[in-house]
């Protein structure tokens, strides 16, 4: 499935609801290097157009694919500069 | 020897993309010398101070600086709850004129209701693992937030600024804000 990119680092933001994943998603990225890929596991539904939204909004982060799992949602995202 | 000269101007020119990052460079000089930046600027005025108005500017603070905008909440009359450190842990409801209460209004005025329905509401954040308005403050002032108690109602409520969270910017007023507003690409007022 992700054979396209390497993840660098997993966060675990499982229970967390608004804005909480993309707080914490914003803060795993500033922690790293440019090209790394964060993992996101989130079992908020809102993360999926959360994350997608902050993603375009935001300098410096791509949002690489969005998994819908059963009760987990997965996100890729990376650091671009 | 005049011929040549042009050829030897065209050896020594630079390249589209050396002046192309030269153009970037002297940009990045002007925007950091005018202390202008690309980053998106949002300005919230924070007036309430019950449980769940507490809530958006909190949540739309955070989000925005996870957008890297440049956040300032400027908090005044009631709102000052929300930065106070003791009064911030013990924010109410307000049951009367809230029709999305189960309580109707006839008893939502009787002593005591806010209690219950501020336990209510507390058992429904802790329930839904939502952030609690300390943790969300907490998260926007590591986050660069710059969160302001607006000087005259904090001498209306009496408050010292010892009060406030640390990080909380005091002494300012309405020209403050009004001025974050007029240089915002976003103002709100909740």
């Amino acid at each position: 499935m992700s054979a396209a990119f390497d993840i660098t680092e997993t966060l675990d933001v499982k229970g967390a609801s608004c804005p909480m994943p993309v707080v914490k998603t914003k803060s795993a990225i500033d922690g790293l290097d440019a090209g790394d890929v964060l993992e996101v596991l989130a079992t908020d539904p809102g993360s999926v157009s959360d994350i997608d939204g902050w993603a375009s909004g935001t300098p410096g982060v791509e949002l690489l694919e969005q998994e819908t799992g059963e009760d987990v949602y997965t996100h890729y995202v990376r650091k671009t500069e | 020897m005049s011929s040549g000269t042009p050829s030897a101007a065209t050896d020594d020119s630079p390249s589209r993309a050396e002046l192309a990052a030269r153009v970037e460079e002297l940009e990045a000089t002007i925007a950091a010398a005018t202390g202008e930046t690309d980053r998106k600027k949002m300005s919230i005025i924070a007036t309430k101070g019950t449980l769940d108005m507490a809530y958006p500017p909190l949540i739309l603070a955070s989000t925005a600086a996870a957008f890297d905008f440049d956040v300032t909440v400027f908090h005044t009359f009631w709102g000052l709850d929300i930065l106070h450190e003791e009064r911030s842990k013990s924010l109410k409801m307000s049951s009367i004129g809230n029709p999305s209460l189960p309580v109707p209004n006839a008893l939502a005025a009787l002593p005591g209701m806010d209690r219950v329905t501020t336990k209510l509401m507390e058992k429904r954040i802790a329930d839904n693992d939502t952030a609690t308005v300390a943790e969300l403050l907490e998260t926007s002032l590591d986050m660069g937030v710059e969160f302001q108690a607006c000087q005259m109602t904090m001498e209306l409520m009496d408050y010292d600024e010892t009060d406030f969270h640390d990080g909380v910017t005091t002494g300012v007023g309405a020209a403050t804000a009004l001025q974050d507003m007029a240089d915002a690409d976003i103002q709100l007022l909740v």
